[in-house]
This record gives structure tokens, C-alpha cells and sequence, in this order.
């Protein structure tokens, strides 16, 4: 016999499942986030019930913490997924960036310009994305996924694959130094998190990324230059990379060439969580920071539960599993 | 009105429906249709778009299966369990748009779904083997080992043809076979027709083009409104006949009526000179003025759509367009819409709406980027004002205006598309088969928008294949045929018998 060609799924042109930006009163609200909240709500007094630490002020805040990383990461990462593309390259991006910073240190440059240069650095390695993927037309997982070798293997050169020690006290602050006995990588996170839920949702830059995402042909014939808006989104997911980049080095008081690594597929997995399509279209950074905050929420309340690390990695799975595969089902009935 | 005659000396009857209805929701795509087709005979299916040919060919093609009525093979009754099945009992397809690999060749391309083989491995010297034994049997010269890429469009029609016959058929369908080909490889397409009666296959042909039908045709029927209205043989009837039994259908009272006055005789607004691209377009020239409707008629493939194109800077085309006389330059829809040019697509759900996001996003589409904006931040309370004027202006019936587009009507979808415009108030309006789909009554107050578009002195194009439309709302009319702009009109007094012959090529202009 012969095998017969599998047949394309075709699900004609039934309206997506609605969720995202579109709309916001109360009523949307409670319909667009009460999913992801209530989950998170549940694990928080789950973790509660179990482990006496885990109300702890302190603890709390270390959550947050050890979520601001990948969380500003997802935040571009929610751009990138709106317009229906993905970026696998932002990992090594954080390495990448990471590295020019603490090589600028080390040469005696000035912090001030520093910071622009790590930043700048980001956005010129999205911007490599974005040329590829919408000049080139070649697909964005293909782009990234080659992107993410390179800026890698860049990273290990220009450190010489050994960790590159920062010793200038201010850089470190911005990692481990608080404000109002808030660590500043908090603060960081909460001026990115307002900054970009208002682009996305009243800017015309964000209703661009939205059109965009939810069809890319109705979106060209109203006059949205798509190919150029994808350019941008990848180098916004550069520019957060960078200041991710920027947060690690500071808190581990080194750049290190394998930082980063895998934080792709975690901030992919907050949006996911936080209710993006990952066809693009539809999705909010403030779902995007409660789907990392569930992740972090089961990291930290297993630790504290000493949970074997290997039993860590498949209840996390597992829970990314069944907290889309929830949300995707009550979607589709409501609507 | 004549009806089918009694079988006149041909070979018996291949294929018959006996009172075949087809009916999807409360829509009936066929009512009551009887048709015999005869071996070794060439038979027509003729109607205007949307008559019911399509959905009658899906029916012998065994995608669809009838609401009522029976289908005879051979005298047998028969049913169609899929196209599988169809198949498998001698009927074979050919489609309008090819179904091809363009990276294999000819051979495998032609036995795609049943090659022949061994344990599952291909033997290649008898699929060449055969390949060649069932091109000469169709008198087709074409070597089996040449990629498809490398054919020519009318020798890919071929190999789609010579696709549908490698399996043993008895009745092949082909739907609009000759629309892209030209006139020498439509000699060659019908040799090979004429082979086919001649080994006492039958044939059912579906096509607009009349001259052809006329050379090829052993018997014609009319399709109009879901029904088979008679079959007659060729040397029966004429083109005019045709013409007239096709279109048929009486004016209703469906369209607003003419303002008094026509519109007043100033500079053309838009003047479009040349228009040209490789194949696609030739030499296309027209000019529409302020308060004009400017009605384009054509058949599907006429090129309506490409020039709709090029002049909404989609497609890059060779030639001059003029906005007050000033020539601009249209690189993207958004130089377009800089110069106030709107364009209402033919396809709304593809091109025109979000269908997942809410009306409020829908309307406010392409205002939020032009006005609807200040330094760069959406004015929420501007685009909430723009939605009322819109939903109230236009009747559109939401539940809220939160409401998710792809939950309405279709007419209420298309009321959207337009608003979504309007609130620019542009000064050139294209219509791109504005009413395709949708009910009367949202007809209607369509056609009303128009008229007060017009009235206000917006130059509207009206781009449409539904002929009593063209003629009830426009005032002047362009007839397109293969990529050019054969004929133009004026619509008082014009029958839609007139129109049709120059659009089918009937009358050369």
C-alpha cells in the first residue's frame, strides 16, 4: 500500500475564540482574566495550606523577584506572539546582552553608557530577526531558531566562555538594590508592565500589532505597513531582552554565556498562560505577568515543599497543559 | 419554452438526475432539476454566476449529496457515497483551479493517487509505461518525465485532464476548463474533447465563454435561479437565445430609485490611463467623476479585481492614474488612503474584517490610524462616537458593540466593512462585489449608502458580476472580457442581454 498524504486540518473561517484586548469593561474583565486568577488564587492558598513560609511578606516578594527576569522577557514575547510569530533567539539574546555589558564595564566605561549599549545591543539583534523574517520572508521559529546559535556562540566568544565578573556597585544595585524596600528588578518589571499594557492597548501601535495579528490581509488593505510593524515587534522583543540581560548580569554580579538559557520556552509559557493566541491576535501583558506569576508561584511553593527538582519539571508541565487547555475550552463555549 | 428532446440518435444515456433537489439551511441551490446526458456527447451547463451549476456538478462529483431526487448511471440508479466513490464508478472531475504538484512530473502528477507499485515501492518503468500509453491515447504530446513547473498553463490543463482520465471514466465534468487558456491551446483542449466522445465517453462542460460553447457543444442547458430552465440541442438555438433564457429574471423593485438629475458633467476625479501588467491587465483606461457611479462589469478572470488592485496600490501595474488631474503614485493601501481612496473587498471575511475582534475594533479599523488618534494614543471616546454613528447610519443589528464581528449576519458583517471606511469620508469609493451573499433587505440599504455617497459627490466604482445591480445602480457601465475593458455603456435603457453579449464575447465591441 501506499500511505496516503495526510490531509490538511482545514477549520474554515470560523471566528478564533475571543479573548484579548477587544474588550474591556468589568463584565470582559472578570471574562478575560477570572480563568488565570482564580488558578492563580488556588495555588496561592494551596501553597498556603501547606507550607507555613510561603505567606510570608519576604517570600512573596521573592517571587516577584525571581519572576521579573522572564516576565519582561514574556512581555516581548507577547508582541512577538500577537503578530502570530514566535522568538526562540531571547534567551541567548539575555546572554548576548548580558556580556556587552559586562564587557563595557570592564573596559572602564561609563555606566551611562553602558546601559544604551546593552539596550542598543538588543535592539539590533531583534532587528536581525525582524529584517530576516519579514524582508527575507523567511518563517520566525526558522530566523530565531538559527538566531539563537549565533548570538549564543557570540556570547561564549566575546567572554571567552568563562563568567565575566562586575564589580561596578551601581550596575550591581540595579539587581539586588531596593527602593522603598521594593528590590528595583520589581520596580523595573512594574514600569515595563504599565508601559506596555498602555502601548498595547491605547496606542495606535498597539491596535496596528492587533489588526496585525488577527489578519494580516484585512490589516494591509487599511493601510497598516505589516511587513515594517513586524520588524519593530522583533526588535521590541530584542530591547526587552536587553533589559533582561542587563537584570541578570546585575544580580548575579557576572555575565555569564550560559545565562538565559531555556528562558524562551518559560516566557512563551507565561503568555501562553496568560491567555495569548499563539496565532496571534489576541492576548494582554497582564495576562502575560499572571501566567508568569503562576509559574512562579509553583516554582517557589515546590521548593519550599521540597519537591525533588526532576518532579518540579512535569507538575510544571503538566499545569501549563491544563491551565491553556481550561482556558482554550471555557473560551469556546462562551463564545 | 422548449424541453429536453427525446434522445436524437446518440449513444444512450450515460448520466441522469431525475428531479434533484439541493437545499442548504433555508437556502435551495437546486429545485426539481432533470438532466440526461448522453454517451459519446458533449454537453453544456450554461447559467450566469450563482444559477446553480456549480452545486449541480458537486452533485454528480459526489461532494454533495441531494436533498431529494435520484441519479441514474447507465439506467441504474446510483448513489454517490463521496467523491471516492464517484470516482471509482467513471466519473471524473476537472476543476477550475488546478490540482497539481508543480515540483513532479507529468507521470506522477497523473497517477498521484495510484501509482503503480509494488509492496508500497513505486515501479517507475510501468507508471512511465502507462503514462505514455494514456497521453497517446488522448493525442496529447507531452513527455512524461518533464516537471510540471516547466509546462505551460494549457499543457498543465492537460495533464489535469489526463489526471482525471487515468482512471477508467465514463463521464468526465470540467468546470471552466478554458478560462485562462488561449485561443490556439483552446483547439487543442477541444482535439482532445472530440477524441474523448469519439471513444463514446460523455462529456459536461461548463463554461461562460458562448462562441466556444457554440463550436463544442452537442446540447446546451440553461441554469437560472437553482433551476434547469430546458435543454436544447445545438443546431436549435443562437446566442441571442441563450443570452436571453440566462438573464432572464425580471427587475424587482429592489434598488433605491435615480435622483432626478444626473450627475453634473465636471473634471473627471480619478482618471486611470494604461493601466498594464504583464498578462494580467491590458491597456485598461477609464475615468470616473464626483457624484458619478461608475458600474464594471465582468465574468469571473474578466480582471476587475486586478485593477481594483492596482489602483488600491496592492499590485504594482505599468500606466499613469490621475487624482484631479495630478498623476499619483500608489505604492501600498496606505498611499491609496492618503489620497482618500477607499476599497471595499470582494472577499470581507479574507480582507476586510477581524472577525474574532469586537464591531467597535471592526468600525474603527483604519480610523484609528487617521484622525482617530492623538499623539499616537487612540481616542477611545472619538471611536466610541464613530461606532454609534456607524451602527445607527447603517442599521447594523449588534448585540453590543462588544460584540465579536464573526457572530453576525453576513449583510451586517458587510455593513461594517463599509462603515469602517465611511467615517474617512472618502472622495473615491471602490465596491468590490458589494452585495455578494447577503439578503435583500441589508441589499437594499446598501444600495441606498451608495446613492447618498454619490449624491454628497463621492466617485464611486462599482465593481460587480450581478448584472440587474450593475444596471439598476450605476451610471455609466464598463464591460471587461480577458483583462481588458471592452465595451463602455450608458445604462439608461440598456438591457442586460446587451451587456452580456459583450461580456461573454458574443458581440466583438
Amino acid at each position: 500500500m501506499i500511505p496516503s498524504k495526510p490531509e490538511v486540518a482545514n477549520t474554515g473561517n470560523v471566528a478564533p475564540v475571543v479573548s484579548g484586548a477587544p474588550r474591556r469593561r468589568s463584565a470582559g474583565w472578570v471574562k478575560q482574566y477570572g480563568g488565570i486568577l482564580t488558578g492563580l488564587l488556588v495555588l496561592v492558598v494551596l501553597f498556603w495550606r501547606l507550607s507555613r513560609n510561603f505567606m510570608a511578606v519576604g517570600n512573596l516578594l521573592n517571587i516577584v523577584l525571581q519572576v521579573s527576569i522572564t516576565a519582561v522577557l514574556a512581555f516581548g514575547m507577547t508582541y512577538v506572539l500577537l503578530l502570530g510569530e514566535i522568538d526562540l533567539s531571547v534567551g541567548a539574546t539575555v546572554a548576548l546582552t548580558g556580556t556587552v555589558a559586562a564587557l563595557g564595564l570592564e573596559h572602564g566605561l561609563w555606566l551611562w553608557i553602558v546601559l544604551p549599549l546593552a539596550l542598543l545591543a538588543g535592539l539590533a539583534l531583534g532587528a536581525i530577526n525582524g529584517v530576516l523574517s519579514s524582508l527575507l520572508s523567511i518563517p520566525s521559529f526558522i530566523v530565531t531558531l538559527a538566531t539563537m546559535g549565533v548570538f549564543r556562540g557570540l556570547a561564549y566568544i566575546l567572554s571567552a566562555g568563562v563568567p565575566i565578573t562586575v564589580e561596578n556597585e551601581r550596575f550591581v544595585r540595579l539587581g539586588n538594590g531596593s527602593l522603598l524596600s521594593v528590590p528595583l528588578p520589581i520596580w523595573t518589571l512594574l514600569v515595563l508592565f504599565v508601559a506596555n499594557q498602555f502601548i498595547l492597548s491605547k496606542t495606535v501601535f498597539g491596535r496596528k500589532v492587533y489588526l496585525a495579528g488577527g489578519n494580516p490581509e484585512a490589516a494591509l488593505y487599511s493601510g497598516v505597513n505589516v511587513r515594517g510593524l513586524r520588524t519593530l515587534i522583533f526588535m521590541l522583543s530584542g530591547l526587552m531582552a536587553g533589559i533582561s540581560g542587563v537584570l541578570l548580569t546585575a544580580r548575579l554580579y557576572s555575565a555569564q554565556p550560559n545565562a538565559g538559557m531555556g528562558y524562551e520556552l518559560d516566557a512563551i509559557a507565561a503568555a501562553a498562560l496568560g491567555g495569548t493566541s499563539l496565532s496571534g491576535g489576541y492576548g494582554t501583558v497582564t495576562g502575560t505577568l499572571v501566567g508568569a506569576l503562576i509559574i512562579g508561584v509553583i516554582n517557589n511553593g515546590m521548593n519550599l515543599l521540597s519537591v525533588p527538582y526532576f518532579y518540579q519539571l512535569i507538575v510544571k508541565g503538566l499545569v501549563i497543559l491544563a491551565a491553556v487547555g481550561i482556558d482554550v475550552q471555557s473560551k469556546k463555549h462562551r463564545s | 419554452m422548449r424541453h429536453t428532446t427525446p434522445a436524437d440518435g446518440a449513444g444512450a444515456p450515460s448520466l441522469e438526475t431525475r428531479s434533484v433537489d439541493k437545499s442548504f439551511g433555508a437556502v435551495e441551490a437546486l429545485k426539481d432539476v432533470s438532466l440526461t446526458v448522453h454517451a459519446g456527447r458533449v454537453h453544456t451547463l450554461l447559467g450566469e454566476n450563482g444559477a446553480g451549476k456549480s452545486t449541480l456538478m458537486k452533485i454528480l462529483a459526489g461532494v454533495y449529496v441531494p436533498s431529494r431526487g435520484r441519479i441514474l448511471l447507465e439506467g441504474k440508479e446510483t448513489v454517490f457515497a463521496g467523491p471516492r466513490d464517484a470516482r471509482r464508478q467513471g466519473i471524473s472531475v476537472v476543476y477550475q483551479e488546478l490540482s497539481l504538484a508543480n515540483n513532479l512530473s507529468v507521470a506522477e502528477n497523473i497517477y498521484a493517487n495510484h501509482q503503480p507499485h509494488r509492496f508500497g515501492i513505486v515501479n517507475r518503468r510501468q507508471l512511465l509505461l502507462d503514462t505514455r500509453k494514456l497521453l497517446t491515447s488522448l493525442g496529447i504530446t507531452l513527455d512524461a518525465e518533464t516537471p510540471v513547473s516547466d509546462l505551460s498553463m494549457a499543457q498543465r490543463q492537460l495533464v489535469e485532464l489526463a489526471k482525471a482520465l487515468s482512471y477508467r471514466s465514463r463521464l468526465l465534468l470540467l468546470d471552466e476548463p478554458t478560462s485562462s487558456l488561449s485561443h490556439s491551446e483552446v483547439d487543442m483542449l477541444f482535439g482532445v474533447m472530440e477524441r474523448l466522445t469519439a471513444q463514446g465517453k460523455a462529456v459536461i462542460y461548463i463554461s461562460h465563454r458562448l462562441e466556444e460553447i457554440m463550436r463544442i457543444s452537442d446540447k446546451i442547458s440553461v441554469m437560472r435561479d437553482g433551476r434547469l430552465l430546458c435543454t436544447l440541442p445545438k443546431q436549435d438555438t443562437s446566442l441571442d437565445e441563450l443570452i436571453a433564457l440566462m438573464v432572464g429574471r425580471e427587475m424587482r423593485h429592489l434598488y433605491p430609485l435615480r435622483r432626478a438629475e444626473p450627475p453634473v458633467a465636471g473634471p473627471p476625479m480619478l482618471d486611470v490611463k494604461g493601466l498594464s501588467f504583464c498578462g494580467q491587465l491590458h491597456a485598461v483606461e477609464f475615468s470616473v467623476r464626483g457624484g458619478e457611479v461608475l458600474g464594471i462589469f465582468g465574468l469571473i478572470g474578466s480582471g476587475r479585481t486586478q485593477v481594483m488592485k492596482a489602483l488600491f496600490g496592492i499590485r504594482r501595474a505599468a500606466g499613469e492614474i490621475l487624482i484631479d488631474g495630478q498623476p499619483v503614485l500608489l505604492r501600498s493601501p496606505a498611499d491609496a488612503i492618503a489620497h482618500d481612496i477607499a476599497y471595499v473587498t470582494e472577499n470581507r471575511k479574507e480582507e476586510g474584517l477581524v472577525l474574532g475582534h469586537s464591531v467597535t475594533r471592526n468600525i474603527n479599523m483604519v480610523y484609528f490610524q487617521h484622525g482617530g488618534a492623538r499623539f499616537g494614543v487612540v481616542n477611545a471616546s472619538a471611536e466610541a462616537r464613530m461606532t454609534r454613528d456607524a451602527l445607527s447610519r447603517l442599521k447594523i443589528r449588534t448585540a453590543s458593540p462588544e460584540q465579536a464581528v464573526g457572530e453576525l449576519s453576513g449583510g451586517n458583517q458587510q455593513k461594517i466593512v463599509f462603515s469602517k471606511w465611511m467615517g474617512l469620508r472618502p472622495r473615491i469609493f471602490i465596491l468590490d462585489e458589494p452585495t455578494r451573499g447577503i439578503d435583500v433587505g441589508a441589499r437594499y440599504e446598501i444600495y441606498t449608502v451608495i446613492r447618498e455617497l454619490a449624491a454628497a459627490g463621492t466617485a464611486v466604482i462599482l465593481v460587480s458580476s450581478d448584472l440587474p445591480e450593475v444596471l439598476s445602480m450605476s451610471d455609466r457601465l464598463l464591460v471587461m472580457r480577458e483583462q481588458r475593458i471592452v465595451k463602455e455603456l450608458g445604462t439608461a435603457g440598456l438591457s442586460q442581454e446587451e451587456v452580456m453579449s459583450y461580456a461573454t464575447g458574443a458581440v466583438s465591441a
